[in-house]
C-alpha cells in the first residue's frame, strides 16, 4: 500500500564540491511519508554533507530536491525548519545552560513583545516531551544536567515542536544504552504511524533490519542502491554495495609475509585499558613494520594510539624498545611521533609557515642555550621538503595555503627532522583527494622500509587492508582478530567489525 | 577531475605563484607601515598645530620617557597576548613593585638591591599569575583580574597609601633619568634595550617560536611535545619581571613609589598591542607592532597636552583610533589569506 504513496522528499543529481574534494556527486533519495528510510555508507560516503544539504546546512552546486510536489530551495535551516525538515544531529545541538523548555523552543520562542511566555513555554515543552514518553523530563531541568539519553530526547523534541514533516536522524542509537533504543524506536514508530517520514542513519545494521523500511547506499558521493528493502537484502550485498570499489593499484608494494618476524619489537603494548573505551588490548609493532587498526568510529582505535602516544590515561604496559612510555613528552623523548586525526585542529600552526611547521617538535635540534640557528632549521626543513616531494617546494610559505596532502607530508615531515622509531598516523589521509594519496601510501611505506615502525588508524578499510602489513580489528574497545593483512579482505573485516561474529 | 590524477598531482589551479607567497609577507610589512605612515601622519599635525613646541627636544624627550614605562610593561603584554592569554594586572603588579622597593627596610640596602627587588616582586607576581592559569586552570582574565585587586590592596597596604619618596642616597635610581648621554635619559635606552631583547626573544629563539605555537594552537603544541603549561606559566612571569622593570623606571622619572602608580596601564598596554596588529586570541603579533601602536598612543597624548585641549577628548581619539586600526587589520588580514 505504501508503495502507492508519492515520495515526499526527492533529490535528484545533488553534486557538492569542497576544495580539493567533490563530497557529493550525483546522489539521488527518495523518501515517502510515513517510511523509515535508513541512509548507508562507509565514512566518507557523503552522508553527512547530503543531510547537512538536506537541512539546509549546505547549498547544492547541482541536481534538484522535490519536497511534496513542488521543487524546493533550501537557502538555509530557517528555510527547511519552515517546510517541515528536522534534522538531529550526531553532536547533539543543545545549549547545556539553558532549561529543557528554553531549548526545544529556541529561535522561535513563545513570546508577547519580546516577553518569554514562561508559563506557555514550559506547558507547550511537557505537552511534547509526554508525547515522546518521557514525561518524567520537567521543563525546567537545566539541559547540562540531562543523561545523553535524555538530552536525545529533547533534541526530538525540539524537531518536533517545529510542524515536522521529515525528521533526519544522524547515528541517534550512537549514544545511547541498550533499552534507551528500545524507546527510541518506539517514538520512530509512533512518528511515522502519524504520516512522518525518517531518514535514519546508523552503521549498525540489526538497527536497520527492526527499524527500517527501505534502504539507500552511498558510497564515494554517489548513490549505488535506492530503496532496497531494509528485511530482506542480505548483508553480504549491502557490504559489497558500500565497499565494491574497483581496487586501483594505489598501494605500494610489500615486503614478503613475515619477513619482520626476526625483527625487534619497537612498540609493546599489554593489556591496555582506557576506562569505559578499550579493554585489555595488546599487541606489538616491530622495526619496519606497519601495523593497521581497524575498527569503526568510536570503536577505540584513536584512544589506542592516544594512549601509546601518552595523551590519555590508561592502565598496561606500554614499552617503547623495552623503555616505558609515561606522558607525551617521555613520548616524544623515547622516539614517538603522532600525526593526529584533525590535521587542522591538532597538529599544524596555520598562521606559521611550512618550515616553522615542520620544526616544531625539533626545535631543541636547532638551538643552543635556547638560540635557534635558523640557517640550519631552514635547511633540514628544505630537505625534508624534497625528501618527501612536498610541493610548492618553498618552506618559507604559510602551510594555510598548502593542499590537505601536502599539509600531512608536512606532519609527517616533524617527525622526520628528529629521527622518530615509531610513528602513529590517525586517518593520515582524511581531506587528501586519491592522486595524492598514493604519493602518502608511497610515503608511508618508504618510512618503514627505512626501519620505523608505523602503527595506522584509519576508517577506510581499503587504506588499512592495502597498506600494512598486519591487521588488529578492533570492536567496541576489544582486539577481536589479529593477523596478516594479505589474509583479510574487507567482507570478513566488516563482518567482524559490524556484527560482531568472529568467524 | 580525473585528469589531474598523476601520482603527486595538485589540485590544478591551487598552486599560486611564488609571487604571491611574498605579497603575503608583503601585506604583513604593509601593516607596519599603516602604523609609520599613522605616526608621521602624527608629527605633522604636530608641527603644523605647535610649531614651536612640538619638535624640541625636550618635547620629545618627554615623550620618549613617558612611553618608556608603559613600553616595557607592553613587550611583556605582547609576549602573553601571543601565547593566547592576558594580562590586566600589569599596573597594579608595577604599583606594588614599586612600592616594596622604596620601604624603609629596602631602601636601606641601597639602590641596586632596590631594582633588584622591584624586579623579583614583579617576577613572583607574574609567576603566581602563571600558576593559578597554567596548573589552577584558571582563565587568564580571571586570574589577573583577581591579581590587579589583590597587588593593588597590598601595595595600599604596604605604603599606608602614602607616597614614598626615594631618598636621598639612593639618588642612582634617579640618575637613570636625569643622566642624558646623546641628550636621552638613561632610562630610554633601558627602554630600547628590553625591546631589542623582546624582539630576540620572540623571534630568534626556541622560546618565541613555543610562544606562537602555544597561542596559535595549544592542542597542537601539546601534541608536538611542547611542556605547553610550564611555557605558560613563564609568560606570564616575564611579563611580571616587565613591570617590575618598568616600576624601577617610574621611580627614576617621579621619585616615588606608590600604590597609584600605573593606573590604567593595562588597558594602555593592551590596546597598544592590538594596534600593533597581534592578534587577541593568539598565535600571532610582533613586538614591533606594539611598540609603534604605543607610540602613536603617547604622541597623541602629547599633542593634546601641548595644545592645551580636553582629556576627556584625548580618551574619545584613542577609542576611536583602536576601532579604526583593527578594522583596518581584520581587511588587511582578510586580503592575504
Amino acid at each position: 500500500m505504501q508503495d502507492m504513496r508519492d515520495p515526499l522528499l526527492v533529490m535528484r543529481g545533488i553534486v557538492k564540491q569542497f576544495p580539493g574534494v567533490r563530497a557529493l556527486d550525483g546522489v539521488d533519495l527518495e523518501v515517502r511519508a510515513g517510511e523509515v528510510h535508513c541512509l548507508l555508507g562507509q565514512n566518507g560516503a557523503g552522508k553527512s554533507t547530503l543531510i547537512k544539504t538536506l537541512a539546509g546546512a549546505h547549498q547544492p552546486d547541482e541536481g534538484t530536491i522535490t519536497f511534496a510536489g513542488q521543487e524546493v530551495r533550501l537557502t538555509g535551516p530557517i528555510a527547511a525548519i519552515k517546510l517541515g525538515i528536522s534534522t538531529i544531529y550526531q553532536e547533539l545541538d543543545l545549549v547545556d545552560g539553558l532549561s529543557v523548555a528554553d531549548n526545544i523552543f529556541l529561535g522561535h520562542e513563545k513570546a508577547a513583545f519580546g516577553f518569554t511566555r514562561t508559563g506557555d513555554t514550559n506547558r507547550a515543552a511537557a505537552e511534547l516531551l509526554g508525547r515522546l514518553g518521557h514525561g518524567e523530563i520537567a521543563p525546567t531541568t537545566e539541559v547540562g544536567t540531562l543523561p545523553p539519553a535524555g538530552k536525545q530526547v529533547v533534541s526530538m523534541a525540539r524537531a518536533l515542536s517545529h510542524d515536522t514533516r521529515l525528521i533526519v536522524m544522524d547515528e541517534p542509537s550512537a549514544a545511547l544504552a541498550h533499552d534507551e533504543v528500545d524507546n527510541l524506536f518506539r517514538i520512530v514508530r509512533e512518528l511515522t504511524a502519524a504520516g512522518v517520514a525518517v531518514v535514519y542513519i546508523s552503521h549498525r545494521l540489526e538497527e536497520i533490519r527492526e527499524i527500517g523500511d527501505r534502504i539507500t547506499v552511498l558510497k564515494d558521493g554517489r548513490t549505488v542502491a535506492v530503496g532496497l528493502p531494509a528485511r530482506e537484502t542480505p548483508t553480504r550485498e549491502i557490504i559489497s554495495l558500500m565497499t565494491g570499489r574497483d581496487m586501483e593499484n594505489v598501494f605500494p608494494e610489500r615486503p614478503a609475509p613475515g619477513s619482520h618476524d626476526g625483527r625487534p619489537e619497537v612498540l609493546r603494548v599489554e593489556g591496555l585499558t582506557v576506562p569505559g573505551v578499550v579493554t585489555d588490548v595488546s599487541f606489538s609493532v616491530r622495526e619496519g613494520e606497519i601495523v593497521g587498526l581497524a575498527g569503526l568510529v568510536g570503536s577505540g582505535r584513536s584512544e589506542i594510539l592516544e594512549a601509546v602516544y601518552g595523551a590519555r590515561g590508561c592502565s598496561g604496559r606500554i614499552e617503547l624498545n623495552g623503555a616505558p612510555v609515561r606522558g607525551i613528552s617521555s613520548a616524544v623523548r623515547l622516539g614517538i611521533g603522532l600525526a593526529p586525526e584533525e590535521r587542522k585542529a591538532q597538529a599544524l600552526l596555520m598562521d606559521q609557515s611550512v618550515a616553522g611547521n615542520i620544526t616544531l617538535s625539533g626545535l631543541g635540534l636547532y638551538s643552543r642555550l635556547g638560540w635557534l640557528d635558523r640557517k640550519r632549521e631552514l635547511a633540514d626543513a628544505k630537505a625534508q621538503i624534497d625528501e618527501l616531494d612536498l610541493r610548492p617546494a618553498d618552506p618559507s610559505r604559510p602551510i594555510r595555503t598548502l593542499s590537505g596532502g601536502n599539509q600531512q607530508k608536512a606532519v609527517l615531515a616533524r617527525w622526520l627532522v628528529n629521527r622518530r622509531k615509531l610513528l602513529l598516523l590517525d586517518e593520515p589521509t582524511r581531506g587528501v583527494d586519491v592522486g595524492a594519496r598514493a604519493d602518502l601510501y608511497a610515503v608511508i611505506r618508504r618510512l618503514a622500509d627505512e626501519g620505523i615502525g608505523v602503527l595506522l588508524v584509519s576508517s577506510e578499510l581499503p587504506e588499512v587492508l592495502g597498506l600494512a602489513d598486519r591487521v588488529l580489528v578492533i570492536r567496541e574497545g576489544r582486539a577481536v582478530h589479529q593477523s596478516d593483512a594479505r589474509d583479510l579482505d574487507e567482507h570478513r573485516v566488516l563482518d567482524m567489525i559490524m556484527e560482531g561474529s568472529a568467524l | 577531475m580525473n585528469d589531474t590524477r598523476t601520482l603527486s598531482a595538485e589540485p590544478a589551479g591551487k598552486a599560486p605563484a611564488p609571487a604571491s607567497s611574498r605579497s603575503v609577507r608583503g601585506l604583513g610589512g604593509a601593516r607596519h607601515l599603516g602604523l609609520v605612515a599613522a605616526l608621521v601622519l602624527l608629527a605633522i599635525v604636530g608641527l603644523v598645530t605647535q610649531p614651536d613646541n612640538f619638535a624640541t627636544s625636550s618635547n620629545l624627550v618627554s615623550v620618549l620617557a613617558l612611553a618608556a614605562t608603559i613600553g616595557v610593561i607592553t613587550v611583556g603584554m605582547t609576549f602573553v597576548i601571543i601565547g593566547g592569554g592576558i594580562d590586566l594586572s600589569v599596573g597594579a603588579i608595577m604599583a606594588l613593585a614599586s612600592v616594596w622597593a622604596t620601604t624603609v627596610a629596602t631602601q636601606s640596602y641601597g639602590p641596586v638591591v632596590m631594582a633588584l627587588c622591584a624586579i623579583l616582586v614583579g617576577a613572583g607576581a607574574g609567576a603566581l599569575n602563571g600558576f593559578l592559569i597554567s596548573y589552577g586552570r584558571m582563565v587568564p582574565f580571571i586570574a589577573t583580574l583577581a591579581m590587579m585587586v589583590a597587588a593593588g590592596g597590598l601595595a595600599q597596604r604596604m605604603s599606608d597609601r602614602r607616597t614614598q619618596l626615594v631618598r636621598p642616597e639612593n639618588d642612582a635610581i634617579m640618575a637613570l633619568s636625569t643622566t642624558k648621554v646623546l641628550g636621552l635619559p638613561l632610562l630610554v635606552y633601558i627602554f630600547a634595550a628590553v625591546v631589542a631583547a623582546g624582539w630576540v626573544l620572540l623571534n630568534r629563539t626556541t622560546f618565541g617560536r613555543r610562544t606562537f605555537a602555544v597561542g596559535g594552537n595549544p592542542e597542537a603544541a601539546r601534541l608536538a611535545g611542547i611542556d605547553v603549561r610550564r611555557h605558560t606559566m613563564l609568560l606570564y612571569t616575564l611579563s611580571g619581571v616587565c613591570c617590575g622593570i618598568a616600576a624601577i623606571l617610574i621611580m627614576a622619572r617621579t621619585t616615588t613609589g606608590s600604590s597609584t602608580h600605573g593606573n590604567l596601564y593595562e588597558l594602555d598596554a593592551i590596546a597598544a598591542v592590538i594596534i600593533g596588529g597581534t592578534l587577541l586570541t593568539g598565535g600571532r603579533g610582533t613586538i614591533i607592532g606594539s611598540i609603534l601602536g604605543l607610540l602613536i598612543f603617547t604622541v597623541i597624548t602629547n599633542l593634546f597636552i601641548l595644545n592645551g585641549l580636553n582629556t576627556s577628548d584625548q580618551l574619545i581619539a584613542k577609542g576611536l583610533i583602536i576601532v579604526a586600526a583593527v578594522l583596518l587589520q581584520r581587511r588587511s588580514l582578510r586580503s592575504s589569506s
